[in-house]
């Protein structure tokens, strides 16, 4: 994965519109964040696959932290923290940010088609 | 300590979890010639650590851990198996399904003894859940042909709550191994050991500290 620019990332959003697309989204801070640190919570969600088609996307931010709006008929998808992002070998483009150690913090991830389950 | 087994099964639902849990002791097993099986639950597909600095991401991470995960098992000198679950639902599927799956691979290896997760103290959902799974399919076989089973707890309580664990195997002649196995699983290795010591880097003084020997309860039917 590389930096994000929004120019580039911006152009590969719009690449999906008015498109059925495949949504992997996720944010964790992993299964032993109480474990390793007892004022800690565990906290993480995500879902795969999830179809959607979106009429409007933007990503916002600068540096190291970008957020990515998609506009739905009758909703929104969001992702804050993402830092990096590659077009893959199956035309899939994946977003992520990490923590200082490289671990993944948050994922938003789209794909015309589904994302193996 | 000395054992003597025919056949020793491992069951642990990520790869890795081998490695930081039970390699020390699957060394002793195989220096002494016991055949070792290992069935691993997922392929750690949801795991957070993408190496450092990051060389996978969420769609290449299970094929760069199913590939770590074969290499680490030829560390060990152990025969795999992957179970085809996915990483973080365990705890979601039908337990009595995956007691059963779990139930025909006894059967057919006939193990001696099974290595798996203490339920209730193992931490990870994953951990919790196959561990319940996997003591539940040795439940259901028949007395007389039954392994034994060592349950790993690794809970903060778990000393409180369960005692001494009635098993301790001190792995420092087999140190070795377990660090080339737990290196084996490249993607993991410096996260999981560095969230243990945020410190210091040195990762091999990391481990010796926090992982110089494996402790198992035998689980009473």
């Amino acid at each position: 994965m590389e930096q994000i620019t929004i120019d580039q990332v911006q152009k590969q959003l719009e690449r999906f519109l008015n498109k059925d697309v495949y949504v992997h989204l996720e944010t964790t801070n992993g299964a032993y964040a109480s474990h390793n640190n007892d004022k800690a919570y565990n906290v993480g969600a995500f879902i795969r696959n999830a179809q959607v088609n979106y009429k409007h996307a933007k990503i916002v931010g600068s540096g190291n932290a970008f957020r990515v709006g998609l506009k739905l008929d009758i909703g929104w998808i969001y992702a804050e923290g993402l830092s990096q992002y590659e077009v893959d070998d199956n035309d899939r483009l994946l977003m992520a940010g990490h923590d200082r150690e490289g671990r993944l913090m948050v994922a938003l991830e789209i794909s015309e088609t589904p994302f193996t389950y | 300590m000395s054992f003597v087994e025919k056949h020793v099964v491992v069951i642990y639902p990520h790869p890795d979890d081998e490695a930081f849990g039970a390699s020390g002791t699957i060394t002793k097993f195989r220096e002494q010639g016991v055949p070792v099986t290992y069935l691993c639950g997922t392929l750690g597909e949801m795991g957070r650590n993408m190496g450092n600095p990051t060389f996978a991401n969420r769609e290449t991470l299970p094929e760069v851990r199913k590939k770590e995960l074969i290499d680490a098992c030829k560390v060990l000198d152990v025969e795999l198996k992957m179970l085809g679950y996915r990483d973080k639902t365990l705890e979601f599927e039908s337990r009595d399904e995956i007691a059963e799956h779990l139930k025909g691979l006894i059967e057919t290896i006939e193990p001696s003894l099974v290595i798996t997760h203490y339920p209730g103290h193992a931490v990870h959902p994953d951990h919790d859940a196959l561990g319940a799974a996997a003591i539940e399919a040795v439940k259901r076989i028949e007395t007389n042909r039954r392994p034994n089973v060592w349950a790993q707890a690794i809970s903060r309580n778990h000393l409180e709550e369960l005692g001494e664990p009635d098993i301790s195997i001190d792995i420092s002649p087999f140190f070795k191994k377990k660090m080339q196995t737990i290196l084996a699983h490249h993607s993991q290795a410096q996260g999981v050991l560095g969230s243990m010591n945020p410190e210091t880097d040195d990762i091999e003084a990391i481990a010796k500290e926090r992982l110089g020997n494996e402790q198992f309860y035998t689980w009473n039917f």
